[in-house]
């Protein structure tokens, strides 16, 4: 999988380039907004890309509580942490458009508050991981992610007869029916471009996420002495940062011989 | 014992010992009188307005009040690790939730009130709809607020800074309930519109928490 890494970088970039020239110059300017419109080609592929993380995070939530896996709660916490900066996008974008076009920054819509409701209940779950302390942590966020995901759509259902009961001050405008061809093109490789850039850094939060909670391992087993050390040795040799850490103090030399080999083992 | 009798037996140890000791609900209730004050000073508002704005004032004030009553659900059990003894016993952990879910909604409750007629007084409050609405939103948002702050109260004490971390991650999976109250009671306050949507929606988010909470009570308690 390593070795794929530059690749899927090279692909990412790519792809980002290719979208942004067909947002830029092959996609028509819009009619009535001009090409402040443009900023839609960024704004909507992050929002999908956010919710698609959001969801990876609560399967991947259920998935820790069922099996207590250590990767599904590293894959929890990296679609967390690219969701929510994916979502500030979001967030950023919208108001950036709204004020041009809307003449306002901002309006307490149905769909503008509902996400600013989801950012808000996944960066609590982010300070929640950051509060709690120990091996707890994982089962507290996994548990608080299905708390957040059930949660969504009762905040949409709600916000959406608050907001349709009073008059709105805008016309929601924005995406809707007969997008031109050309602009759908644009949309789907951004999508694409956004989709691989959340992969990415996913990927590389997770393998760090691992890495971390190897090196804390090796903190704690060293603390415990060379009997323990040799059994997490053997247990599984999870992650290089265990061995690394290992290695330069001389200890236990029979069991990082005979996990050595997955040292270099890709994964 | 079946899962129902532990529970009841929990509950009343619990009220027995804030009875006599009074600590939540007297902390809770001075907090609350402190919001009404400093409410009332924020804003001055004439009887007319005050309808408009007192769903707002009033429940924020027991959101904020409850917050402090919630904190202080586990703390007990952690003193002599009451909470570890029960974790080894074969009492169901679901019990436990149940008997402090239930008896912060009876504290919460009181609280309620209490207040609520320093509020009428206060803001010269007169309501325009039918008031025993009122009472079925405070029950429903009241166990809203209740069933989900008991649960995270449960996470946070498990955490650093445990008091700060209640509000932070039980206020953003409030929001759809918190506008539920708000919007109900001021809707009946003013007379302008029927809060049956509100009180569905609230009943719908009780037993969706209510669900969810007791499912996932048994693995928060024993997380190590």
């Amino acid at each position: 999988m390593k070795r794929f890494f530059p690749f899927f970088v090279l692909v990412t970039l790519a792809l980002l380039c290719y979208a942004f020239y067909q947002a830029m110059y092959v996609a028509p300017t819009e009619s009535t907004m001009g090409d402040v419109q443009r900023i839609f080609y960024y704004h909507l592929p992050h929002a999908w890309v956010a919710f698609l993380l959001f969801f990876t995070n609560f399967l991947a939530s259920i998935w820790y509580l069922v099996r207590r896996s250590e990767r599904s709660d590293a894959l929890a916490l990296a679609s967390a942490e690219v969701g929510v900066v994916f979502c500030t996008v979001v967030l950023i974008t919208g108001p950036l458009w709204a004020r041009p076009v809307w003449g306002i920054w901002w309006t307490w819509d149905a769909r503008l508050t509902s996400t600013l409701v989801l950012w808000l209940i996944y960066v609590s779950y982010l300070v929640l991981r950051r509060f709690a302390t120990g091996a707890q942590t994982q089962v507290l966020s996994a548990a608080l992610a299905i708390f957040g995901f059930v949660d969504v759509p009762i905040v949409y259902l709600s916000i959406r007869y608050f907001r349709t009961q009073h008059p709105q001050p805008v016309i929601a405008g924005g995406e809707g029916s007969g997008l031109d061809p050309r602009m759908w093109t644009a949309v789907l490789w951004n999508l694409a471009g956004f989709l691989s850039l959340a992969l990415l850094l996913i990927w590389l939060r997770y393998r760090l996420a691992l890495a971390e909670n190897a090196v804390e391992e090796a903190h704690a087993n060293r603390a415990l002495g060379p009997e323990a050390e040799m059994r997490s040795g053997k247990s599984d040799g999870r992650a290089e940062a265990e061995m690394r850490v290992t290695k330069p103090d001389g200890r236990g030399s029979a069991p990082q011989s005979s996990s050595a080999p997955k040292v270099g083992k890709p994964r | 014992m079946t899962v129902m009798a532990v529970a009841r037996r929990t509950l009343a140890k619990d009220l027995r010992l804030e009875w006599r000791a009074k600590d939540a609900v007297n902390s809770m209730l001075f907090f609350a009188l402190l919001v009404v004050v400093i409410f009332s000073f924020s804003f001055d508002p004439t009887a007319e307005e005050s309808r408009r704005i007192a769903g707002g004032l009033v429940w924020v004030a027991f959101l904020f009040a409850a917050v402090v009553a919630l904190n202080q659900t586990w703390a007990r059990e952690l003193r002599n690790q009451v909470l570890d003894a029960y974790r080894v016993s074969p009492a169901p952990a679901v019990s436990l939730f149940l008997a402090k879910a239930v008896g912060n909604f009876i504290l919460v409750s009181v609280l309620e009130l209490l207040m609520t007629p320093l509020f009428v007084i206060f803001y010269n409050l007169r309501s325009v709809g039918p008031v025993y609405q009122l009472l079925l939103i405070a029950v429903l948002g009241t166990w809203a607020l209740v069933v989900n702050g008991t649960f995270f109260a449960a996470i946070s004490i498990r955490t650093r800074s445990r008091e700060i971390m209640l509000p932070l991650i039980l206020f953003p999976i409030s929001i759809p309930a918190l506008l539920a109250m708000v919007d109900a009671t001021t809707s009946v306050l003013t007379g302008e519109a029927s809060p049956r949507f509100w009180l569905q929606l609230l009943a719908v988010y009780d037993l969706v928490f209510t669900t969810v909470c007791v499912a996932l009570f048994d693995t928060v308690i024993n997380a190590e």
